[in-house]
């Protein structure tokens, strides 16, 4: 396992020129999990496409990023290419339109699985059966042979947290994978990713806009507000001693929402612990 | 998928129903009495009242319009839609052959058409912003931009006339086709390369790209999902596309001297020959049905949503 190092990442738009993320270093040690909050439109989801190297073709980028030794924008487009899937995992926010609409489900992750590892059909349908089960996916035959539209969000978005665990990644970057969910498919998605973690052992980019969600799995936390790093540290810091007045404000949001939801719950917390 | 098929099917049994009866009625609707018009249309020098109602009785006008809805509708079954005012010669005689000439000019056309506009869309699409988009762009508007009458005849002017390469009209060779397919070519794939384009645009910045890519597919089997999902769109377009052509194609065969219903229905209007009108608003009408009922089919297999839901 590697460290996952950003060093001086500037994302802007070409033909404006506008900086769109500014001076973000960052490390994330090897098998800990760093949540990435900030408001909508802070620059968390260019981060992470910027460390996958998929950013719109509009948009430059400029400052180093290494996994381990592995030096990610020096890479040419074919290696990076090998690199995605493999040890670099992307986890989108909307399961519903994360999955060619035309394609079952099958054929979409057997074509992904097939590029890699060029495996056989039983191998990869009891690789996936196996993964499937994990994230409570059961009846894997069915969701397989199903087109996207006849699945919900949640099980979509729990079939990318499967296909991350059968590609084995060192990385897993999930873009707000929580954020399109209901309270409860959020609470069951939150688990799947902590198993996913204790499983694979991998290092984790967790994004949320919503500084609660990540209590229980973030090791480290970086606040961002527009394309600015304003504050990181140790999880704990974040939430006990918050130094910045933008993660006091989010601190407290997040605490008044949580006491709502409580009174609506009638009684006991919804926290993790 | 049957049922949906037998679905769309079924559907198109009313509408060609009401079709055929307004095709019909469109006879009753003209202010110039029909037995009038036969008579005009065989060039009677004078046309006296005991005529008119001769002719009446002759061509069973007389009889309810029900009566003789269900007659023609019957007839109209067997291909017999009566005979021309103008020469006397059943309406199928002439309709048939005009109506196969120009089916075969609007399908080569349509072959044309579809392989350019998706050659160009994808072109563009995944040049969006370059020298390729931009050139793509500019020749279509400027070509779209240009009457087709104009466009004809410069390039009747050009490679008829000054490299006698091609024949200027007539349908007797395979070159015969050159000219008149270029023209409509030109002027449809200027206009629906822009639907592929603006649909594979806006299937690139779908998420299921974005996580194709993040998967490490290769951009070609990348590109070969947007295409597919693209092209759902422009399969209704391009299947409505067929009966327009085919309704459309007036200015051209005119142009070329092309032996199809062009020339054939603006002669049926000049000389009021209701018959021949009749049919040809009918076979124009049938086709548009069924090219529309087979772009709905064809897009609902490759469309599992709409495959599905309806
Ligand atoms: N392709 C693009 N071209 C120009 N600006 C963009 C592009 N994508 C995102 N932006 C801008 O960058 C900023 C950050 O976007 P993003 O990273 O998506 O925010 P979020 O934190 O909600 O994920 C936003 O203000 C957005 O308008
Ligand atoms: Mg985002």
């Amino acid at each position: 396992m590697k460290d996952l190092v950003v060093s001086k990442l500037r994302i802007w738009d070409s033909r404006s020129g506008a900086a769109l993320v500014e001076d973000s270093s960052f490390t994330v040690k090897a098998g800990k999990c760093l949540a990435i909050v900030g408001e909508s439109g802070s620059g968390k989801s260019l981060t992470c496409r910027a460390i996958m190297r998929l950013n719109k073709a509009g948009l430059r980028q400029s400052g180093d990023i290494w996994l381990g030794d592995i030096k990610l924008t020096a890479l040419t487009e074919k290696e990076i290419r090998r690199i995605r899937g493999t040890k670099l995992c992307l986890i989108l926010q909307n399961g519903m339109r994360a999955f060619d609409p035309s394609s079952t489900i099958g054929s979409s992750v057997r074509e992904t699985l097939a590029w890699h590892y060029g495996w056989s059909r039983s191998e990869m349908i009891g690789k996936m059966a196996k993964a499937m089960t994990a994230v409570k996916l059961d009846d894997y035959l069915r969701i397989l042979n199903s087109y996207p539209h006849q699945l919900s969000g949640g099980m979509l978005q729990r079939m990318m947290i499967a296909l991350a665990i059968v590609l084995e990644p060192e990385v897993v970057i999930a873009d707000e994978p929580t954020t399109a969910l209901d309270t409860v498919s959020q609470f069951e998605v939150l688990q799947q990713f902590a198993l996913l973690r204790e499983r694979l052992g991998c290092t984790m980019v967790f994004v949320s806009h919503d500084l609660g969600c990540v209590k229980k799995l973030a090791d480290e936390v970086l606040i961002m507000k527009n394309g600015v790093i304003v504050e990181k540290g140790a999880a704990s810091d974040i939430f006990h001693a918050p130094r910045h007045d933008y993660t006091r404000y989010l601190v407290t949001a997040k605490t008044s929402v949580n006491q709502h939801f409580r009174r609506l719950m009638g009684g006991d917390s919804f926290v993790f612990h | 998928m049957k049922r949906y098929v037998l679905g769309k099917v079924v559907f198109a049994i009313p509408l060609l129903i009401i079709i055929t009866f307004l095709a019909f009625g469109l006879n009753h609707l003209s202010p110039v009495e029909p037995a009038e018009a036969v008579l005009h249309a065989q060039g009677v020098p004078e046309i006296t009242k005991e005529l008119i109602a001769e002719t009446r009785e002759k061509l069973g006008m007389n009889d309810p319009f029900l009566f003789r809805y269900g007659s023609w509708l019957l007839d109209c079954l067997r291909l017999d839609f009566g005979s021309s005012y103008v020469t006397g010669l059943p309406v199928w005689s002439q309709l048939g052959p005009a109506f196969l000439n120009t089916l075969k000019l609007t399908l080569v056309s349509m072959a044309a058409i579809v392989g350019l506009s998706i050659a160009l869309g994808v072109g563009s699409a995944l040049r969006e912003g370059r020298l390729l988009d931009k050139g793509i762009r500019g020749a279509a508007f400027l070509l779209t931009s240009m009457p087709p009458y104009w466009l004809a005849t410069l390039m009747i002017w050009y490679f008829s006339v000054k490299l006698d390469l091609l024949p200027t009209s007539g349908m007797d060779a395979w070159q015969s086709y050159i000219l008149p397919v270029a023209i409509i070519t030109i002027s449809y794939a200027g206009i629906y390369f822009r639907v592929i384009r603006s649909s594979m645009l806006g299937n690139l910045n779908e998420d299921y790209v974005l996580y194709a890519r993040a998967n490490g597919l290769l951009e070609l089997l990348v590109t070969k999902h947007i295409l597919r999902n693209s092209l759902q769109v422009a399969v209704s377009v391009f299947g409505m596309a067929i009966p327009v052509i085919l309704g459309s194609t007036v200015v051209v065969e005119n142009l070329f001297a092309w032996p199809g219903l062009g020339s054939l229905s603006v002669r049926a209007i000049l000389s009021r020959d209701y018959p021949v009108i009749q049919a040809y608003v009918l076979i124009l009408a049938v086709t548009f049905v069924f090219f529309n009922t087979l772009s709905d089919i064809v897009n609902a297999a490759m469309n599992p949503k709409a495959r599905m839901d309806r």
